[in-house]
């Protein structure tokens, strides 16, 4: 059988991290959690995950994007997906952070909001790893 | 505005005359104000016309701060042209050259927006104290408008983290509700124990939240008029400790309790009340189980001091800094199944500063931290 691709899915809420790697898991893939930036940066320095999916907001606001940044350094051709619960109603975007702010250099792969379905996430997935 | 262009104050000189253009310029060029308390200087620079109508085509393009403006003029006149500035509201200000000052023509022109009047002949002694005066008021103007603006990002900031806060609680609890919706988890009840009472834990988190807003929002507002009278802190605490008890129970923390009898000061008994219960439900949530939290008060000749002490996890120097931020919630490992709204220390800082008071914290990692307030005991700032 082929060997599971593995998922790091990097989040500090406890409960969004439960369920996304449930969903994930079933998907068929191997996750490995971390609850945030620093937790993952030492993961990632010792292994290569197939795809990352990491929150925004952690420890700081931004985290997700540096996370990103040093993820990409380390593996350019790592598939990173950023999702966050930022609200468009504030009329923050990630068009804002990322064209407006110092984080035009971050390139994501894609950026998903929160709240997003199974199903949804799964072909995301599935397109970023060519699968 | 880039903070460089502080220090440049654009003019237009719109005269017809040739030697009384080249007479300003020749002492604004030069010209340098200082404002050594803004660490600021301010020059000049300066362009010329010598009709109406070229001066309306450079509005268009290149508006210059100010415009100093003959009133008599070959084509469309001064005060015409002051007409046009103000009824398109361009921020300009305008001081009007005059030779034959009329009454009526100062009543005019003051009425449509003008700023100050030379009269000709002018000395180069008038020009410069005319225009350190227009300097300072803009200047004034700008720093004030940059204010402004920057109190709009910290509200936008607050409300986009608010925002966010908000949404994190709701994603967890929908995305429980659908695992349920799914039977991912199969057929039988017994298996949704856990997730049903992270929902719970959810709710109660926000609306923990909820309440904390409303406290941080009437803080200082005009919503919830403050009423001053004599409270005795001791009595208060006591309240507190009263109240937050259960939740020391359930973590076998002892709570010890160092106050005089009666410690009396001018406040809101409400406000007071907030300080100690945050304090507190801060030292029992952060500590370890077993530990201890010590509460003492005292009175030192007007000067109260309040410290709530824990035996718990501590707190880094560089969390430290960030401690009484709003939805600072610090990522420490060990508190990862605390609830806390992120908003509990920067309501007791905000009140502790509106009773004229102090607020610290000393901590060490592992061994426990401490939080000091003083408060003045005679009168509280902002007293109504």
């Amino acid at each position: 059988m082929e060997k599971k691709k593995v998922v790091l899915l990097v989040d500090d809420d406890p409960d969004y991290l439960f369920q996304i790697k449930m969903y994930v898991e079933k998907m068929g893939f191997e996750v490995h959690s971390c609850t945030g930036q620093k937790e993952a940066e030492e993961y990632l320095a010792g292994s290569r995950p197939d795809l990352c999916l990491f929150d925004l907001m952690m420890e700081n606001d931004d985290s997700g994007f540096i996370l990103c940044y040093k993820a990409k350094r380390l593996y350019p051709d790592l598939p990173v997906i950023i999702a966050t619960a930022v609200a468009s109603e504030t009329g923050m975007s990630f068009e804002s952070f990322v064209e407006g702010g110092s984080q035009s250099w971050i390139k994501a792969d894609k950026y998903l909001e929160k709240g997003l379905r199974a199903d949804q996430l799964h072909r995301e997935i599935e397109k970023l790893l060519k699968l | 505005m880039p903070p460089d262009d502080n220090e440049i104050i654009r003019v237009l000189v719109v005269d017809d005359e040739p030697g009384i253009r080249s007479g300003i310029i020749r002492v604004l060029d030069k010209f340098q104000i200082d404002f050594p308390y803004l660490e600021r200087q301010v020059h000049f620079e300066v362009s010329e016309v010598d009709t109406g109508e070229a001066a309306l085509e450079i509005l268009h393009t290149t508006p210059p701060d100010i415009i100093l403006l003959d009133n008599v003029l070959p084509g469309i006149q001064g005060t015409d042209l002051l007409k046009i500035i103000s009824d398109r509201k361009l921020d300009i200000v305008v001081v009007m050259i005059t030779s034959h000052a009329s009454l009526d023509m100062a009543v005019n022109a003051t009425r449509l927006g003008a700023f100050d009047f030379i009269s000709k002949p002018f000395t180069p002694a008038e020009l410069r104290s005319s225009m350190e005066t227009i300097a300072k008021h803009l200047f004034l103007l700008r720093i004030t408008r940059s204010m402004t603006r920057e109190g709009r990002q910290i509200r936008y900031q607050f409300l986009s983290m608010l925002s966010h806060e908000l949404k994190a609680p709701i994603n967890a609890i929908e995305g429980y509700l659908m695992m349920i919706r799914n039977k991912e988890f199969g057929a039988s009840v017994d298996e949704y124990q856990e997730i049903v009472d992270r929902s719970i834990q959810r709710v109660k988190g926000m609306r923990h939240l909820i309440m904390d807003l409303l406290d941080l929002t009437r803080i200082g507002s005009d919503t919830r008029p403050r009423t001053l009278e004599n409270v005795n802190l001791s009595q208060i605490v006591a309240l507190s400790i009263d109240t937050l008890r259960p939740y020391a129970i359930q973590k076998d923390i002892a709570i010890k309790l160092h106050a005089p009898d009666a410690i009396e000061m001018l406040a809101d008994a409400k406000e007071i009340e907030i300080i100690f219960n945050n304090l507190i439900s801060n030292a029992i949530k952060y500590n370890r189980d077993g530990g201890q939290v010590t509460i003492n008060l005292s009175d030192n000749a007007g000067r109260i001091t309040i410290s709530v002490a824990d035996t718990g996890i501590g707190i880094s120097e560089e969390d430290q800094q960030k401690l009484f931020k709003e939805f600072v919630r610090l990522k420490n490992p060990k508190a990862r199944d605390v609830n806390g709204s992120g908003l509990g220390l920067s309501i007791v800082k905000k009140i502790v500063e509106l009773n004229g008071g102090v607020i610290q914290v000393r901590s060490e990692p592992d061994v426990g931290s401490e939080f000091l307030v003083e408060l003045n005991k005679s009168q509280a700032q902002g007293a109504q």
